[in-house]
């Protein structure tokens, strides 16, 4: 049976360079090249072809690229070439189309409509050089006012906290949906940068519990590999309602997936599927939900801040109010654009808020209703460099959350294939031929650098603009100018226009 | 002294150290002269593969050499750790392919035998662990 | 201290490596009964064949014994040891005064008796480089050559003489060349490679009589020559050792540090018999590579270092006209052939362990084959079908090949 289908990209081959060295067969999952005895010449078959660059990367000789193919659909402004074709897949198979990766459509990205000030002449700049520059900051309830008794000793309630030498956390994916290599490599880095790594929800695995000062320690609807030493393992506690990529659905962990660590650590039935439920069982109303973060915060002795992790939806700043009332430390919002392991496209690409629109109406609510010092405020979903960085901290976040820019770190290519489990870059895959292709010796100091590097930067535009804390630029709006947006935008962003 | 040494955790069975070997010891000024026209060059590594487990192996530079102490024309010698071989002295009897506990002699049509000299005629890091894509192979000091 | 060697080649150069590991002072002399540096005793038909130069045959540089201080008396006999007195006597009669000496005076030629042999005036042995020179020196592109002998020697001398002359016969009692180390359907692979190069093989027969320029076989055959290679075998240089009284059997006898029964004496290479861990059996095994590690664990010892000679196997690598063998061990047990690519393996296994192997054509790798005979590994534990597949450090476990290629230890 024809299946309508032609491959999305061609693999143009130099053969002046080839050497026919081989690697490019041997390091396609997808099988997409294979070497020819008889013509003794590698050849290829695009078909599976997820232009993951693999092939592209490891030649010796760069005699590969990978291009888009000019193979063209009669043209039709309303009935893109893309959406023949998914219609296509779906008349074969009758399934439900699959994505990975956060959201690729061409929707506004408000990053790059929002510019950043610099200091003249008065307030001076700062150069991180050579004055001290503070990106170190606190995430938990900060106390309404501080008091001391004569002596100097704090009277004031403190409060359960996470102290982030960088602004920056790699944010929640599981064991499971990337590898064991992935996760050891974060959660090296976090400690060696002073920071957190989120275990999603997918367990701790055993090997990882010394790495429990620089956890965090997910517990989401599907309750896997919950127990009370992971519990007590992390640094803190946190309870996934939802998910940029995927609001309002839940996870599928394929049983393909759940090989014998797999399944230990998430305490399921090696080869089951792991499904996620989309809400929590026994979470209905705000009231349900503060039972389970009192219940966490009980089994852990009152000990860890509690984070709740949302998606960005239409009433955001309602449900962060609620949470923030729920007795939370911590909000964690996660945009349309944040990545996933595996969602269907359709949720992917339709579902859900920009983070920038969302963190500016949750601030802004939070404050207006004086409870902005109950909760911190943790951004992801597609902070995509220490600029875009900067603009969420002065849109009012306290720290933010890195997926897919850790993965880029790590080696990901952004073909958004992770569902396939064949991620020939040892991410998004538990095959364990593919798994060592990422060595967390060089994952960990990638991902060291990418932050370092970040974290220069942040220090950097903060400096221009004669600020010298995280503190300060946090929820500094007058920082912050749109750019060809209109009135509305620029009332939610709560920033003025460029030339205001 | 420094040597190579293969992680097999992280050796993927890629190859690549073999290409970047033989070119190392081509004499050529790029890859692709080095392999032109399917010219097959022998490379002085070896990577051994199995269903799920690959590693790449060379001369162990032995304190012991079996190779050098069994050659019969004396092309075979130490120097400075390295154990190295006189093509010109070399007759190619292989008595060193029988010796060599870890298969590391490797025979070929175009010389009578080569063996890995960590890149001694070359220059600095061998040549296999600058091209090892995933830091399995090594260089460096072991007791 | 002041150490003697009788003899120049693998196992004295091996016993002043050893001795200079332990003691880098103290004087060494040797004395050879041949007039030259050290050369590699199987470079000779290399040399004949015009592949090697004269300087190319030296075994080590030119400034090998100064830079070892050894005192080299060349063509110089010894012609008896005192091991009260500690010294030994020279042809000229003079006297030379040990400490620790080492015998190392190899073997020599065998001559077998048949009627007439002494009347042939071009008859050579093919041990030595003097014998490669008389042989060269007369070897015309018509000579018709005569070889008696189809084992290493014989067949090396004929590979060495091939490009001048194209008559050559060599004659075997046995039914099959190199029966030594081979089997037959080996042997016949081998055989028919040589045969393509118009070496002619008589097997099963042997020279009953020799007249001044014919040879008569046992088949009644007569075969005219020019000029005869008899490469019949060797017999061991022992004499000297057994006028001493020492303990010899056919070969010297040693401990495992390779000392004779006198404490004064130690003795290398192929005038000494060792234990063939294959079978158990003590024998000699006139290798260079056994020659040369006895000599090195001698020396080491005579200068009071420690170290003994164990692992000892028959084990030989040789190539003709571009096709290469490489044996091992004892082909007692049971067998396991494959054939592939014309090339031929045979793996032998008794009592659990490798005990030998022959490989010809693709000889890659062998060495691995010999690591396991030599250490004994029990097969049990490893993946034989990667065993028989090909010679690989697969075969053995994680933790195994972390030891053997980690860098943490290094087996003999």
């Amino acid at each position: 049976m024809i299946d309508f289908l032609y491959p999305d990209y061609e693999i143009i081959r130099n053969e002046k360079r080839c050497i026919t060295c081989k690697v490019c067969a041997r390091q396609c999952a997808n099988e997409v090249h294979a070497y020819d005895e008889e013509l003794d010449c590698m050849v290829a078959d695009e078909k599976n072809c997820v232009n993951c660059q693999r092939c592209v990367s490891l030649c010796p000789t760069r005699a590969l690229k990978i291009v888009k193919t000019n193979n063209v659909f009669k043209e039709n402004a309303n009935w893109p070439q893309v959406l023949i074709t998914e219609a296509y897949r779906q008349a074969a198979t009758g399934g439900v189309l699959l994505s990975s990766m956060g959201n690729p459509q061409p929707y506004p990205v408000y990053w790059d409509k929002i510019l950043i000030n610099a200091s003249q002449v008065t307030n001076p700049s700062i150069d991180p050089l050579r004055e001290p520059m503070e990106t170190q900051t606190f995430l938990g309830k900060k106390p309404q006012t501080v008091k001391f008794d004569k002596e100097g000793n704090l009277l004031s309630e403190s409060y359960p906290h996470l102290k982030l030498e960088v602004p920056f956390m790699f944010s929640a994916m599981s064991y499971g949906s990337i590898s064991k290599n992935a996760h050891e490599s974060l959660a090296r880095a976090a400690t060696e940068l002073g920071t957190f790594y989120n275990t999603g929800e997918g367990g701790l695995h055993e090997d990882f519990y010394k790495y429990g000062e620089h956890t965090i320690v997910q517990v989401a609807s599907g309750r896997f590999g919950v127990h009370k030493k992971y519990l007590e393992a992390g640094a803190a506690i946190e309870i996934k309602m939802g998910q940029g990529a995927k609001p309002g659905i839940g996870g599928h962990l394929p049983g393909i997936k759940v090989g014998e660590d797999v399944s230990k650590t998430r305490m399921i039935p090696q080869g089951t599927d792991a499904i996620s439920p989309a809400p929590h069982h026994d979470i209905y109303s705000i009231e349900d939900l503060r039972q389970l973060i009192f219940s966490l915060k009980e089994a852990t002795h009152y000990e860890k801040p509690v984070i709740v992790k949302i998606a960005a939806v239409h009433n955001v700043a309602a449900i962060a109010s609620g949470i923030a009332r729920s007795g939370a430390d911590i909000i964690s919002i996660d945009g349309y654009r944040g990545g996933t392991g595996a969602a269907p496209t359709r949720i992917r690409d339709n579902v859900g808020i920009p983070i920038e629109l969302a963190l500016a109406a949750v601030d802004a609510r939070l404050r207006d209703e004086g409870i902005r010092n109950e909760v911190s405020i943790v951004v992801g979903g597609s902070i995509r460099s220490a600029s875009d960085a900067v603009k969420a901290i002065a849109l009012g976040a306290d720290a933010i959350y890195l997926g897919t820019a850790a993965l880029l770190a790590l080696g990901c290519h952004l073909c958004r294939s992770c569902h396939g489990a064949k991620c020939n870059w040892g991410i998004a895959t538990q095959r364990p031929d593919l798994v060592k292709r990422l060595n967390p010796e060089i994952g960990y100091e990638r991902l060291v650098n990418l932050i370092h590097a970040w974290d220069h930067e942040v220090k950097e535009m903060m400096g221009g603009m004669g600020i010298n804390s995280i503190e300060a630029l946090r929820g500094n709006r007058l920082m912050l100018r749109g750019i060809g947006l209109s009135e509305k935008e620029l009332e939610i962003l709560g920033i003025a226009h460029a030339g205001e | 002294m420094k040597k190579v040494y293969v992680n097999e955790d992280w050796c993927l069975g890629c190859h690549l150290c073999e290409y970047y070997c033989s070119f190392a010891n081509s004499g050529e000024s790029n890859m692709i002269k080095a392999f032109n026209k399917g010219k097959k060059t022998t490379p002085r590594i070896v990577v051994e593969e199995g269903s799920a487990i690959n590693f790449a192996v060379q001369c162990r530079h032995c304190d012991d050499p079996l190779c050098v102490k069994g050659c019969i024309s004396g092309a075979l010698s130490i120097q400075n750790g390295i154990i190295l071989v006189d093509d010109t002295k070399c007759v190619g009897c292989y008595t060193c392919v029988l010796s060599c506990p870890y298969g590391c002699i490797v025979t070929d049509h175009e010389k009578v035998i080569k063996k890995c000299d960590l890149c001694a005629s070359n220059s600095g890091t061998p040549a296999c662990v600058q091209g090892c894509p995933n830091a399995a192979i090594v260089f460096e000091e072991r007791s | 201290m002041n150490y003697l060697i009788i003899g120049n080649s693998s196992a004295a150069i091996g016993a002043v490596e050893g001795i200079r590991q332990v003691d880098s002072t103290n004087p060494i002399t040797i004395i050879s009964d041949e007039p030259h540096h050290t050369y590699g005793r199987p470079l000779i038909s290399y040399w004949l064949e015009g592949k090697l130069s004269d300087e190319k045959m030296f075994y080590r540089p030119q400034n090998f014994y100064e830079k070892n201080n050894c005192k080299l008396l060349l063509g110089t006999k010894v012609t008896a040891i005192d091991i009260e007195a500690q010294v030994v006597q020279l042809q000229d009669t003079s006297f030379i005064e040990y400490d620790k000496l080492l015998i190392a005076t190899g073997s020599r030629p065998l001559m077998p008796p048949v009627p007439g042999l002494e009347q042939v005036k071009n008859k050579f042995s093919f041990m030595t480089y003097d014998d490669a020179k008389a042989i060269k020196a007369i070897l015309k592109p018509d000579s018709k050559v005569l070889i008696i002998g189809a084992g290493l020697i014989g067949l090396k001398a004929a590979e060495g003489i091939t490009k001048t002359t194209s008559d050559i016969t060599v004659v075997d009692l046995a039914d099959r060349i190199l029966p030594s180390i081979l089997d037959s359907e080996a042997a016949q692979i081998i055989q028919k490679h040589m045969e393509q190069k118009d070496i002619r093989f008589i097997l099963n027969n042997r020279v009953d009589s020799f007249s001044s320029d014919t040879a008569t076989l046992s088949s009644g055959e007569t075969l005219d020559f020019d000029l005869v290679i008899v490469a019949v075998g060797v017999r061991p240089n022992v004499e000297l050792a057994k006028e001493a009284g020492l303990a010899v059997n056919r070969g010297i006898l040693l401990d495992e540090s390779c000392k004779t029964s006198d404490a004064n004496i130690y003795a290398a290479g192929d005038c000494t018999e060792s234990m063939d861990i294959t079978t158990g059996e003590q024998k000699i095994l006139a290798l260079l590579p056994n020659a040369y590690m006895q000599g090195e664990v001698a020396g080491i010892c005579m200068a009071g270092g420690q170290k003994t000679y164990t692992h000892a196997i028959p084990m030989n690598a040789i190539g003709f006209f571009g096709l290469h063998m490489i044996t091992a061990g004892t082909y007692d047990g049971e067998a396991v052939v494959t054939h592939s690519n014309e090339s031929f393996k045979k793996l032998v296994f008794k009592d659990n362990v490798l005990k030998g192997y022959m490989m010809i054509g693709d000889v890659k790798r062998a060495g691995i084959y010999t690591s396991l005979i030599k250490e004994q590994v029990s097969v049990s534990k490893l993946d034989l079908e990667l065993l028989h597949s090909k010679p690989q450090m697969m075969l053995f476990d994680k933790a195994r090949r972390l030891e053997k290629l980690g860098g943490v230890h290094n087996e003999n």
